[in-house]
């Protein structure tokens, strides 16, 4: 049985994991494929991707040709279920009324979590993104470096399947040959943009997102990830070959039915179900972990939400990968005699360091893309070009006034007309109405694109999270109060992504759309925006500043890991998705390796 | 399914009453102009959830009751086509049913359209105002150049006269509606020749010609 009940859900696992996404699923996949007997628990519902993605539907298709409501915030064929910037009866709150200061928390209440949605942009972090203090002085170093992490970030990307190229850039790492899908070919405002950047000094590059451009390996990728394993070869091999290379057809943000691009409920949950190794109960909300006398965790106590009764399993260990905040919001419900402050916070660290991504954007009009013969532009889906960050010298230099990078990433072309294509159109016409505006309509479709700077945040003290006194989710949990503020380098930071685009747009013959915002503060995305949620639960080198150590296992209680973002120590400009899966990984070789030995 | 006809002199009467009662508030209006949202029924329907089915296609009505009189309706379905009118390439906006979709909207029970609610209302109303005080004619009844008369004096917000900015911006938001419930219907998409939404073999990117008529290459 692979889907259970609080009823029939085994007595005691190996392994109790809450959450499903990223984190979780990758959890799930390398334990079960090495035998380990898991419970995945899943506060939201099932989700049947084969039957529930709207992978041709138009606009048209959808209620208020797709816009996005309260119900749905990115519109509504977005693989969203249960989620977005608010759920009904679990709120959060800000500890600041000031708008600047709040933290907007997406969440997402369904199998698989926010990995449906996601933009599938998966970059490496690079040799000095994990040790970002010994760089520049600021923020933490983690434990481990690059090397360690590069063996997991080989074979996280053999397994999803990632489209891209190995240009030899500065931090901006390789993957190992053959490890790559061929990148796809640029569209026409990808290939303007290029020679634009060339222009003004901005390398633009094949993107790197976890999108199939051709079948699995089945036959070569199965023994390499899975050495001695004839089991979990075989299943990866035929799962495999049930997934097909992308089609060039519908955004991946409502999911993909033929599997082409990664989401745990397509590429995770699948060969670890096969395993028989593996137990998803959904609508579990987890609410507390539980200890023995000698302050080891036993499981997880839940509440079902399908009935509202608690329930409980138990686990030799206890994964947790709810989402960074989430599971910091575990932690500190899980308060003990021995924990008081909550569990595995003997540092005081827990829901400290809370990180997001920065994120600014400007877009242009360009007279070359309009009037074009019809082509078909949609490609993967999302963005085959873009510009990782190309200053590292000027910055350490202290050239810059911020100590950190962003990566570009690239919009544009005759995508799939959307509800709001027109609006601002009339600032360019004059105000074009009837057969005028029909033939402004066919020159100016297509001839925007734009850009979307993602920049790093240096943790500070000023941005955590905690339990708020007085509010609780309909439930009964208490909910998490969010603090937050941008230091200058964020600040500064969006401010030079303002100017680069400006230049960029200016140096591919374009106009700017509305104004530069050269105020960084005006320019900045509120906290929590882009969705890149990590920290929380920093790992570090001991005990006394950091959560976790470099397995992502609490230092208090050996038999915790977190798998989510949550150890994050820094947050490097690139997307976090990658990096979180390939953590999990080395983690749950951790503790399959601490199995065997006897050691929890 | 078209709107029944009103008995036309009963509604020329209304109007003009309506004139000669809102001249007085003319002032007042001016700044409220569609801000009066106590007189307007209110939208008590339910939402489509934060599950709803993704795979259906929905129509205008399916979620939530529509809410436009027959004679907003009528009055929204002529602004449809002089924003969009039909030509060689494709059909006029209300004859893909998008004056449904803006009736969809106003009455969606959700914020943003909610505050569209009294803008469209209101400035359908004036259109008719406005088209019985020059031309004694509803704005649906009026021939094209009475309708472009009225339009081009609050088609764009930078030249309109500051007495007739709120119904600048009605028509932009009017515009942005029409034009965006438009081209996402296959006509649209087919006029404005988006070529894409269908599974390919292969992904070639844009012909090496273009490429190199554009100098990208």
């Amino acid at each position: 049985m692979a889907f259970v009940t609080p009823a029939t859900a085994k007595e005691k696992y190996d392994v109790v994991i809450v959450g499903s996404g990223a984190g979780g699923g990758q959890a799930a996949y390398t334990l079960t494929m090495e035998g380990a007997k898991v419970l995945i628990l899943e506060a939201g519902r099932n989700y049947d991707v084969a039957k529930e993605t709207p992978m041709f539907q138009t606009n048209r298709d959808a209620p208020l040709r797709g816009a996005g409501t309260p119900d749905k915030n990115f519109g509504f064929h977005d693989a969203t279920i249960d989620g977005g910037w608010q759920v009904p009866g679990e709120p959060y709150t800000s500890a600041s009324p000031e708008p600047e200061r709040e933290f907007k928390w997406w969440r997402s209440r369904m199998l698989g979590g926010r990995t449906n949605h996601w933009a599938r942009i998966a970059l490496r972090n690079g040799f000095y993104d994990f040790k970002p203090h010994s760089r520049d002085g600021l923020g933490f170093d983690w434990p481990i470096s690059y090397e360690d992490v590069a063996p997991y970030y080989d074979k996280v990307e053999m397994l999803i399947g990632v489209y891209g190229t190995n240009e030899g850039l500065e931090n901006t790492p390789d993957s190992p040959p053959g490890v790559l899908h061929p990148a796809p070919k640029p569209r026409l405002s990808e290939l303007l943009t290029r020679k634009g950047g060339r222009k003004v000094g901005v390398p633009i590059i094949p993107a790197h997102r976890a999108v199939m451009t051709q079948r699995m390996d089945h036959e070569r990728i199965p023994a390499k990830l899975h050495p001695n394993n004839p089991k979990a070869q075989r299943i990866l091999a035929a799962d495999m070959q049930k997934r097909a290379a992308c089609f060039w057809a519908t955004p991946c943000g409502r999911g993909c039915a033929i599997r082409a691009n990664y989401q745990s409920t397509t590429v995770h949950l699948p060969p670890a179900l096969d395993t028989g190794n593996l137990d998803i109960l959904p609508n579990a909300m987890a609410r507390e972990i539980t200890l023995d006398e000698s302050g080891r965790a036993t499981g997880v106590t839940f509440i079902d939400k399908t009935t509202g009764a608690e329930g409980h399993v138990r686990g030799r260990i206890v994964v947790l990968a709810a989402s960074a905040c989430e599971s910091v919001r575990l932690l500190l419900n899980s308060k003990s005699a021995r924990f008081p402050q909550g569990l595995a916070n003997s540092s005081g660290k827990v829901g400290r360091y809370i990180m997001d991504t920065v994120g600014a954007g400007l877009g242009g009009q360009f007279s070359i893309l309009e009037n074009l013969p019809p082509l078909n532009d949609d490609g993967t889906g999302g963005m085959h070009l873009y510009s990782p960050w190309w200053l590292y010298r000027e910055q350490l230099a202290g050239k810059l006034g911020f100590a950190r990078g962003y990566h570009i990433e690239l919009y544009g072309g005759r995508t799939m007309p959307a509800g709001y294509m027109v609006a601002g159109l009339d600032k360019i016409t004059r105000g074009s109405y009837g057969h005028a505006l029909k033939e402004d309509a066919r020159r100016y479709y297509g001839s925007f694109a734009g850009f979307s700077g993602r920049g790093e945040m240096i943790p500070n003290e000023n941005s955590f999270c905690e339990l708020d006194p007085n509010v609780k989710d309909k439930w009964g949990i208490p909910v998490l109060r969010f603090h937050w503020q941008w230091s200058e380098h964020e600040i500064r930071q969006a401010a030079h992504m303002q100017r680069t685009f400006a230049d960029l747009v200016g140096a591919m013959g374009g106009k700017v759309r509305g104004e530069p915002q050269m105020d960084g503060r005006k320019a900045i995305a509120k906290g929590g925006e882009i969705i890149h949620e990590v920290g929380g639960a920093i790992m570090g080198a001991d005990a006394a500043t950091s959560v976790t150590n470099q397995w992502s296992q609490t230092w208090d209680v050996k038999n915790i890991f977190l798998t989510d973002g949550a150890p994050f120590a820094s947050n490097a400009d690139k997307n976090p998705t990658l990096t979180i899966m390939a953590l999990a990984w080395r983690a749950a070789d951790r503790m399959l390796d601490q199995l065997r030995k006897g050691e929890l | 399914m078209n709107a029944p006809e009103l008995p036309r002199i009963d509604r020329r009467e209304a109007v003009k009453w309506m004139m000669t009662a809102a001249a007085g508030m003319m002032l007042a209006r001016q700044r409220g102009f569609g801000a009066d949202p106590a007189t307007l029924a209110p939208i008590t329907a339910k939402g489509y959830g934060t599950d709803p089915d993704l795979i259906k296609t929905y129509n205008p009505g399916d979620l939530w009751p529509l809410t436009f009189t027959a004679a907003q309706r009528r009055t929204a379905a002529a602004l449809c086509d002089t924003i969009i009118p039909a030509d060689a390439h494709s059909p006029a906006a209300s004859a893909v049913g998008v004056h449904d979709f803006i009736d969809e909207w106003v009455s969606a029970p959700y914020p943003e359209q909610q505050k569209d609610r009294p803008v469209i209302l209101d400035g359908l109303a004036w259109l008719d105002a406005e088209s019985q005080r020059r031309f004694e004619v509803d704005f649906a009844d009026a021939v094209q150049r009475q309708k472009t008369a009225i339009c081009d004096e609050i088609c764009f917000e930078p030249d309109a006269k500051p007495e007739l900015l709120q119904q600048a911006k009605f028509f932009t938001r009017f515009r942005d509606l029409t034009a965006g419930g438009f081209y996402t219907t296959p006509e649209g998409m087919k006029d404005l020749r988006y070529v894409g939404n269908v599974p390919l073999a292969t992904f070639d990117g844009p012909p090496q010609e273009v490429i190199e008529k554009l100098g990208l290459g």
